[in-house]
């Protein structure tokens, strides 16, 4: 059973005249979200194995809060996206969307998740309609929903001023005649069109400049202080993550490794991957170099992830218990979301590693 | 200004992005380059003018197609009145040319128009649900498929018999498992495309979907592939009305002149070879054309 | 116009450059426009060293590093100016003998690997037959050399991964097996365009180190693109930054990006999500790169530039040099002791200055030009 969780300390948001939880009420509850794809093969089209993108995943997103996911390719933080989206079919798990959980009969219907839940895609030569004028692309969300098309289209131009685009100026130009970082502003423009609460925004800034990365990264800080927004911001720039985010959760092969606030996670990660992570950020000074890689080898398949610690592999204090039991990463939604925790036998107290504590007191 | 609402210092915020001065629609970006594709404009006028002679051809033709006459069988092109001389029953070739392009023109265009929407819509269907309806669908096209076109054309119009409405029949049965293939691969490339997760994520109907963001993206590469048909079309209704299988006598049609004709090989063979001409330039006509329409309706170049 | 030679006073005697390119101009024509997307542009490079031309998309990087293998489409592209490479002059020698320096000479790694790689060969087979293309050795000789490559760049169990297709290996593999063909006809220049932008943070770094251990082994000079000034910091001995076409700041790695002297790579660096506080808004650069089919006038980043005053849009900035070989060009840039200098304070030269009535009537002009 999934109770509600008292935030301690932090700020909360003003009351939202949409809130139905109340302030302390999680935005969302991601509770055992599962979800594989199976490999077919041969003439039958057998499956002959599965790929376990998502496995067993869950957290807590709390209201006017930024979360950072990150994790390399292949550990499942996009289909994560797609799954809280409901785009594609979750095989198991629930979400609880501010108090009521999605998809049930006393819950919140489909249709009202959408216009509460939204994504920004990466920026991409699919990420808008090439055939459609952007102000249609952004005015199509109100117009699916119900909206007359004047207002919708008066909605889409209001927004195209809020994300920064002159819409007499651009409402008719097609994607192609946009730069990178107006198709992105776009595509935020689009996702707030249906005034969502929650957005996701999955590698939304990785395909940018630099210098236009600059000018996103702070009109999303703009918007969610103006619009009241929670986000879930999925990258593998760690830099990035570190700016935008209040609470960071670190993946690898489809499951969570550790969460905490950005800071803790920054200057005292707990688990190897993390450490190792971090330890890959460049440095802008040509005499701090990396002289060795500080992960060797690429990350394992998802296909057949290894039996227990799925990081073990490639973690230098590797040990026989890692190879054999999964380390737990502990109750995350009974626990105060601002606690740091992080699934690996070195910090779990008795957990038969030589490099674990004693006794209960870990951070 | 994309600087507005950046809070750091903005100075020169009258730089515009970059961006072409005029905004010109998708057709108006194709319309620029196709100008300067001369090829395909001299070819696009050609068809045009077969096209136009071809519906004012009870104006322009200078005789009666059907008038026979024995005294004057198989004269040479420039014969007395006869322009491009006479058929093997002495009727006029340049009239029935002109009534026979009415036939060919219309059994090269409408089976294409017909199987595009037939095709295309089942190739959307299929693209985009995949799974057991793409099977179903792909599977069925996929038996036409296995024979050679002409044979499929030949089979299907000796079981449904001759004559015009038949023969326009079996040309769309013919087209259409072509036309479905194309509409499927392009709508399950356009199904990956993030913009129509975004719209799914905005809880749009599928059929909205597919109005508003799939067929839109699948026309162009299906228009272009269609227009390649219509000198598939052309050819294969020429053949059949050759072999006897589609219009019959006395009804003017290039494939059944060339049928006709064909005995008088040697007597006047320049005069046989006419309704050949007509066929071959027609259909390399279309096919330069829709060369063209490939090029000029690529965004990226 | 030689922008890179150092001032008379600092004669250092210097090693014959081993690459020299000269007013370097690439220029893409087509019908509906002309794209100017290199627009001279100088610079030496030693041997064993590393140059990391560092811009964003649309500055000419990529453009520049393709014309020195002269893979440009001939027809549309028009390329002026001198490039040198060794003893052999890029710019005027035939066909034939282009394609016989490419690989042996001058090689390139590329950003995407699965795009360099053929499917339908295994990895041993295409680097076998790279080598066999250059040098007229057996087949057994030459699996022998791919062999030796796959241990040069560290790729686990190579001779299992001889026998493997492009698309039974990860991402990192891959780079490793493009660089290994690039390198198979021991090359005296590499240029690798981007090659660790697709790749994971823990990937990129492997190949970054890898590079450069290698490019040190072999004492290869390397051309290295990307837009990642981190990436920079990791693997170049000397900087180049460009800006629409042009280098607008060159020099030791060191100097140009702890103490960059121009404004857009100051305010690159300043843009940068790393280590900034959550509080306060990142100081982004205003506006996007030009349209390189129509350039403003002067300083082609004048427009978005926090320090750019009329002055700026009167000439191209010339480039300033400075004992260490630290180039600029801005107006806002000065030689002080023999060093260079940013002083936002300063206007551009007298000359100038008497223009700037003038220029800056014509201002808004060129801002809706571009």
């Amino acid at each position: 059973m999934i109770h509600p969780i008292a935030v301690a300390g932090g700020s909360h948001p003003s009351p939202d005249p949409r809130d139905r939880g109340g302030p302390a009420q999680p935005m969302l509850i991601v509770q055992g979200l599962k979800k594989s794809f199976p490999i077919r093969a041969g003439l039958l089209n057998r499956t002959v194995a599965e790929v376990r993108a998502v496995d067993d995943v869950s957290f807590v997103v709390v209201k006017g809060e930024t979360l950072g996911i990150v994790g390399e390719s292949g550990c499942g933080k996009s289909t994560l996206a797609r799954l809280l989206m409901h785009l594609i079919p979750k095989d198991a798990g629930q979400l609880v969307l501010d108090g009521d959980p999605v998809g049930e009969a006393r819950g919140v219907m489909l249709d009202e998740l959408r216009r509460s839940l939204q994504m920004v895609f990466q920026d991409s030569a699919s990420s808008l309609n090439p055939r459609l004028p952007i102000e249609q692309s952004i005015a199509y969300g109100p117009r699916v929903q119900g909206a007359s098309g004047s207002s919708a289209k008066a909605q889409a131009r209001s927004l195209m001023e809020k994300v920064g685009l002159n819409p007499s100026l651009f409402g008719q130009r097609y994607p192609h005649e946009l730069s990178g970082g107006q198709k992105q502003r776009v595509n935020i423009a689009r996702a707030l069109a249906l005034d969502p609460r929650l957005l996701i925004l999955d590698e939304a800034v990785s395909a940018l400049d630099k210098s236009v990365e600059a000018q996103v990264l702070n009109l999303l800080g703009v918007l969610k202080r103006q619009l009241n927004l929670t986000y879930i911001f999925i990258s593998h720039d760690l830099h990035v993550v570190r700016y935008i985010s209040d609470r960071v959760l670190v993946m690898y092969l489809g499951q969570v490794v550790e969460i905490g606030p950005v800071d803790a996670i920054y200057d005292d990660p707990k688990h190897p991957y993390t450490q190792a992570l971090l330890a890959c950020r460049l440095s802008m000074d040509p005499e701090a170099r990396v002289e060795a890689a500080p992960l060797a080898g690429d990350p394992p398949s998802p296909v057949s992830p290894p039996p227990g610690c799925r990081f073990h592999t490639r973690c230098p204090f590797v040990e026989e218990i890692c190879k054999t039991a999964a380390p737990v990463l502990g109750d995350v939604l009974a626990l105060a979301p601002e606690r740091h925790l992080a699934a690996c036998h070195m910090v779990q107290p008795g957990s038969g590693h030589s490099r674990a504590p004693d006794r209960v007191g870990v951070h | 200004m994309t600087d507005a609402i950046v809070p750091s210092r903005s100075p020169a915020a009258t730089h515009l992005p970059a961006a072409p001065q005029r905004v010109r629609g998708y057709w108006g970006s194709v319309w620029r380059r196709l100008r300067y594709d001369y090829v395909t404009l001299f070819c696009l006028v050609l068809i045009l003018i077969i096209v136009a002679s071809a519906v004012f051809a009870p104006e322009l033709a200078p005789l009666d197609p059907y008038k026979s006459s024995m005294a004057h069988r198989l004269k040479p092109i420039g014969y007395r009145n006869y322009l491009l001389g006479t058929d093997e029953q002495g009727r006029d070739m340049l009239s029935r040319l002109l009534f026979g392009g009415r036939v060919s023109l219309s059994m090269g265009i409408l089976p294409v128009v017909l199987a595009t929407a037939i095709g295309g819509l089942f190739g959307v269907l299929a693209g985009y649900y995949g799974g057991k309806v793409n099977t179903v669908i792909m599977r069925t096209m996929d038996v036409f498929f296995a024979f050679p076109s002409v044979l499929l054309a030949v089979a299907i119009s000796g079981s449904l018999g001759g004559g015009i409405v038949n023969q326009l029949l079996t040309l769309t049965i013919v087209l259409i498992p072509p036309l479905c293939r194309v509409a499927e691969t392009a709508t399950a490339q356009v199904r990956t495309m993030d913009f129509v997760d975004a719209a799914r994520a905005t809880g749009a109907s599928t059929l909205s979907i597919l109005f508003t963001h799939v067929i839109i993206n699948v026309m162009s590469p299906v228009v272009v592939y269609a227009s390649t048909l219509v000198s598939v079309s052309i050819i294969l209704a020429s053949g059949l009305s050759f072999l006897g299988l589609g219009v019959s006598p006395p009804t003017a049609d290039w494939g059944l002149m060339l049928s006709t004709l064909r005995q008088s090989i040697y007597v006047q063979p320049w005069v046989s070879a006419i309704p050949g001409i007509a066929i071959l330039v027609t259909s390399i006509a279309f096919n330069l054309v829709s060369d063209g329409l490939r090029q000029a309706m690529d965004v990226r170049s | 116009m030689n922008d890179m030679s150092p001032p008379a006073v600092a004669a250092v005697p210097r090693p014959e450059p081993f690459v020299r390119v000269e007013d370097l101009r690439v220029t893409f024509v087509s019908r509906d426009a002309t794209v100017r997307a290199v627009n001279g542009i100088s610079f030496d490079l030693e041997r064993g060293k590393v140059l990391c031309v560092i811009g964003e998309s649309g500055s000419g990087k990529s453009v520049m590093m393709r014309s020195l293998l002269r893979l440009h489409p001939k027809g549309r592209t028009v390329i002026e100016g001198g490039m040198r490479v060794g003893e052999h002059d890029i710019a005027s020698i035939g066909d034939r003998t282009m394609t016989k320096l490419r690989g042996s000479l001058v090689s390139m790694v590329f950003q995407e690997p699965m795009t360099a790689l053929d499917p339908l060969y295994t990895v041993g087979e295409q680097i076998a037959e790279t080598v066999r293309r250059h040098e007229k050795v057996s087949r057994e000789a030459a699996w022998a050399r791919a062999l030796e490559l796959l241990e040069l760049v560290r790729v686990p169990s190579p001779e299992r991964r001889l026998k493997a297709y492009p698309h039974e290996l990860s991402g990192g593999l891959r780079q490793r097996i493009v660089i290994a063909m690039a390198l198979s006809c021991r090359p005296s220049l590499l240029l690798a365009d981007e090659p660790t932008t697709a790749l994971d943070a823990s990937v990129q770094i492997q190949i970054l180190v890898l590079l450069r251990r290698i490019q040190r082994e072999m004492g290869m000079a390397m051309i290295f693109v990307t837009h990642d000034l981190g990436v920079a910091a990791q693997i170049a001995d000397e900087v180049a930054v460009m800006y629409a076409g042009r280098i607008i700041e060159y020099g030791d790695a060191r100097d140009v990006l702890v103490a960059p002297k121009h404004p857009y790579t100051r305010a690159m660096l300043a843009s940068t999500a790393k280590d900034q506080g959550r509080d306060h808004p990142l100081e982004a650069i205003a506006g996007s790169p030009p349209d390189l089919r129509a350039l403003p006038d002067g300083c082609s980043f004048a427009p978005r530039c926090a320090h750019a005053g009329p002055d700026c849009t009167r000439a191209v900035p010339a480039p300033v040099t400075d004992l260490r070989r630290h180039m600029a060009r801005c107006v806002r840039t000065r030689l002080k002791a023999g060093l260079l200098t940013f002083d936002p304070g300063v206007a551009g030269d007298p000359a100038v200055r008497e223009g700037i009535d003038l220029a800056a009537r014509s201002s808004p002009a060129h801002c809706a030009s571009a």
